[in-house]
């Protein structure tokens, strides 16, 4: 995919209007950005999105290398190919930063969330939830006689629509991890 | 490793990185680092009158230098005052390291007296900065943030340092033991250089459009400039930070281009068909309205930060690269290909470009009565031509954009003037730093009465230091820039853009001990400029110039390059609705 696709010479609304010249259909793209784990790096990245007015649909940060102190922050946001292109550029530019990569171009991945539900009810709702949550391989972390906290993992697609089906069964309270994601095969 | 207190590891690390000069501003979170600085005599500290004076100082001597400058102030309102100066150098590319002091690491967080979040503050205002914890990390995170300031795209870093870290005692580390991941790569894609020279052996209409980073790449890189110009035979334009690397009396160069650029180099931007961008940022004072920007013209870009790439333009060929590393490359591979231009094409070329050059864009309406801004330019210019030591830096409006138009820049790092934050008050600090980094030069600062007042607390600075800094102020009584914004954009609706209640500029160098010349009539400008240029010691030069004069030409908001302005005749309901809301 080539993220340069421009259209040329088209209008604009207003002068400083700099998208149309580009290509302006919205992609969604994951991002694994490496950094030095130190203090104040989360809030340069996000620092980065706000003051230059990208999007973040979910960030999530972990140390993944103890001696070498790094951590990986993997972000889903959307924009325009450019300002994808932008988004990468202006983040490997932070200087705690090692690596970024456009998960989304760089090949096939995998990406997986964990979410937490907490469901209420009696009688039919619980054997319905309980149904439910077999079906979407949910495990019961927690249960009382009025309520369960089921943990599933999977896409954002997947919790999405497994809390479709639970929010009329009586969803009361779920947290969700956002994306962590890898390459698939061996690179 | 030598153990030293963290005061003095600054003062031997600032030797280490071969720092002669620091601007600075004392106060109580810096206290053992000044006690150091009194205990030595390698490093030269300048008290200025106000840290942002510090700041536009350091940034005047890196410019000037291409070292890294240095600037050293207090925790809480010494560190907010360094703000503006630092988001300057930061939208300029300027390396600068800024030293501050904070509270105590133990103090930390429980709003403490001065107590300020610097880091914080500064995040988006520096290339990166660091709140450094422990004495055994200092001296490895002062070398850091030097190679951080210098390396790559340069910029203004600031190290904060708690009190309770500059008097324990650590490990000092040297500049060879830095260890940093941070390395761009300077040398540009094999097969970018290709297709560019590819494009440039068919180019009919070619222009190069040079910006900051060949004066950031350093003065080898204005020589290769220089000699891929005249090899090729292709025009050069520049935009306001790129003055100076390639020189104004070259019959290659174009002028300035962009907003109140030359309309030569405008229209050559506009009707080009190979358009090679070195070092610049396709700023919104260079396109104007994007969508109209140079139609036809095949783009190379040449830059260090892979995101200035696509940025704003989009890009046929780009390259990522040091603007030194890169013209290198290109300079070999268009002579093995046997050096190679469309030469007929070009004289054609050269021949519409020359009917441009005869609009005389410059042109204004002389006048014996009054000392037209543009005339005392002309006139400044005439009178130090011939110096190769002198150094030119502005304030920012309409005097910022005439010094840039009338004056002529021979060498790179010669010029100074705050381009992309446009700081009011950038001037005279700046000045100041350039005088201390060649003392011996004539530095004058070209400004606005406005402009001047914002920092004008370092007259006492200047004859502290007998720095002789000339201070040429062309005085219109009005914020001349915002005056003619409103002429254009406003009906003539002159809100707030008077200079009242202005001081007497003559008495106001006396009271300082310094001189003050003050001229009125076209007829004296000479005399009076040659009087400041022989007075040994820093002068405030008041021209009063005519009121309303405005800069042209102009491409006013939301316009394309081949709809500029030339003169006042043609400015009557040019600016619409759309274009007024930009600034
Ligand atoms: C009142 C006012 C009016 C103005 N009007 C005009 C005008 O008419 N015309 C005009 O030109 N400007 C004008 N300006 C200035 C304008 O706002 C911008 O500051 C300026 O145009 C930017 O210059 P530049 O593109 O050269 O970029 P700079 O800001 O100098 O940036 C340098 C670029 O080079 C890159 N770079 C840095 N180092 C290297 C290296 N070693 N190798 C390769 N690349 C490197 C950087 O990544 C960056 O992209 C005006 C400013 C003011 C305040
Ligand atoms: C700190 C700051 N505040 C406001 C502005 C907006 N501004 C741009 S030019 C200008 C007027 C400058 O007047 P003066 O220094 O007298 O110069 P002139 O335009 O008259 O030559 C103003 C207010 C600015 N650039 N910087």
């Amino acid at each position: 995919m080539s993220p340069l696709k421009i259209k040329k010479g088209s209008t604009s609304h207003s002068a400083y209007n700099l998208r149309p010249t580009f290509s302006d259909t919205q992609e969604r793209h994951t991002l694994a950005v490496l950094v030095e784990n130190e203090p104040g790096v989360l809030a340069r990245v996000i620092g980065l999105f706000s003051g230059r007015g990208y999007n973040i649909e979910s960030l999530t940060v972990a140390e993944v290398d103890h001696t070498g102190h790094t951590s990986r922050i993997t972000i889903v946001t959307t924009g325009t190919p450019q300002v994808i292109n932008q988004i990468t550029a202006q983040l490997g530019r932070i200087v705690s930063v090692h690596e970024v990569h456009d998960l989304t171009v760089e090949g096939r991945s995998v990406e997986r969330e964990l979410a937490l539900f907490k469901v209420t009810g009696r009688g039919e709702d619980r054997v319905e939830a309980l149904r439910l949550a077999d079906v979407f391989r949910a495990n019961v972390v927690d249960s009382t006689l009025e309520s369960f906290v089921f943990e599933i993992t999977g896409t954002p697609e997947k919790i999405d629509a497994f809390a479709d089906l639970m929010r009329p069964i009586g969803l009361v309270e779920m947290a969700r991890t956002g994306v962590a994601a890898l390459s698939r095969g061996a690179a | 490793m030598a153990q030293m207190t963290g005061a003095k590891m600054v003062v031997q690390a600032l030797k280490d990185q071969g720092v002669d000069v620091v601007f600075g501003y004392p106060g109580g979170a810096v206290l053992p680092i000044y006690d150091e600085i009194f205990q030595q005599n390698g490093i030269r500290h300048i008290l200025v009158r106000h840290e942002q004076g510090a700041v536009h100082a350091a940034e005047g001597y890196a410019r000037s230098t291409g070292k890294v400058g240095v600037a050293l102030v207090t925790s809480g309102p010494g560190a907010t005052n360094a703000v503006t100066g630092l988001t300057d150098a930061l939208m300029d590319s300027i390396p600068i390291v800024v030293f501050t002091g904070q509270v105590p690491t133990f103090m930390i967080g429980s709003d403490a007296f001065q107590e300020a979040d610097t880091v914080g503050i500064t995040r988006p205002c520096t290339k990166h900065n660091w709140l450094v914890k422990e004495t055994d990390a200092l001296a490895h995170t002062i070398h850091e943030a030097f190679h951080v300031a210098r390396s790559g795209r340069p910029g203004p870093v600031l190290v904060d340092i708690p009190k309770d870290v500059q008097f324990a005692t650590g490990a000092y580390t040297t500049p060879r033991q830095m260890k940093s991941h941070y390395q761009p790569a300077v040398k540009g894609a094999i097969e970018g250089i290709t297709d560019l020279v590819a494009a440039m052996e068919k180019a009919k209409k070619p222009v190069f459009y040079t910006g900051g980073g060949v004066i950031n790449s350093g003065p080898a890189a204005s020589q290769l400039l220089r000699e891929l110009v005249e090899a090729t035979g292709f025009p050069i334009t520049s935009t306001l930070m790129g003055l100076g690397a390639y020189p104004a009396s070259g019959d290659k160069w174009l002028g300035m281009l962009g907003m109140h650029g030359l309309y030569e180099a405008n229209m050559a931007m506009h009707d080009c068909d190979l358009m090679i961008n070195i070092g610049a940022r396709f700023d919104d004072r260079i396109t104007g309205r994007i969508d109209a920007f140079s139609p036809k013209s095949k783009k190379a870009h040449i830059d260090i930060d892979p995101s200035s790439i696509n940025k704003v333009i989009q890009t046929d060929i780009p390259i990522v690269g040091d603007v030194g590393h890169v013209l290198e490359d290109i300079l070999k591979v268009w002579k093995a290909r046997g050096r190679k231009t469309d030469k007929e094409a070009l004289a054609s070329w050269w021949a519409r470009i020359d009917g441009w050059r005869k609009v005389d864009c410059l042109s204004y309406t002389p006048s014996e009565k009054t000392i037209k801004p543009q005339y005392a330019l002309e006139r400044l210019e005439a009178l130090t031509r011939d110096r190769t030591d002198r150094f030119i830096c502005t304030e920012v409006g309409q005097h910022q954009m005439w010094a840039a138009q009338f004056m002529g820049f021979e060498e790179p790092n010669h010029w100074m003037t705050s381009g992309g934050l446009g700081t009011m008050g950038y001037g005279f600090p700046a000045s100041i730093g350039v005088q201390l980094a060649h003392p011996e030069a004539l530095v004058i600062n070209v400004a606005g009465e406005a402009s001047w007042l914002m920092n004008m607390q370092e007259m006492g600075t200047a004859v502290q230091y007998r720095l002789p800094v000339k201070q040429f102020i062309l005085n219109n009584e009005r914020l001349g820039m915002v005056r003619q914004w409103q002429e254009l954009l406003h009906g003539e609706r002159y809100s707030s853009s008077w200079s009242e209640a202005l001081p007497d500029f003559v008495k106001l160098a006396e009271a300082f001990g310094a001189k003050g010349i003050l001229c009125t009539d076209p007829a004296d400008l000479d005399d009076a400029i040659l009087e400041m240029l022989t007075h040994d010691g820093p002068v405030i030069f008041d021209c009063l110039v005519e009121k309303h004069e405005n800069c042209f030409p102009m491409i006013p908001s939301g316009k394309a390059h081949n709809e500029m302005l030339l003169g006042a005749a043609e400015t009557q309901g040019v600016i619409d609705a759309k274009g007024s809301v930009l600034v």
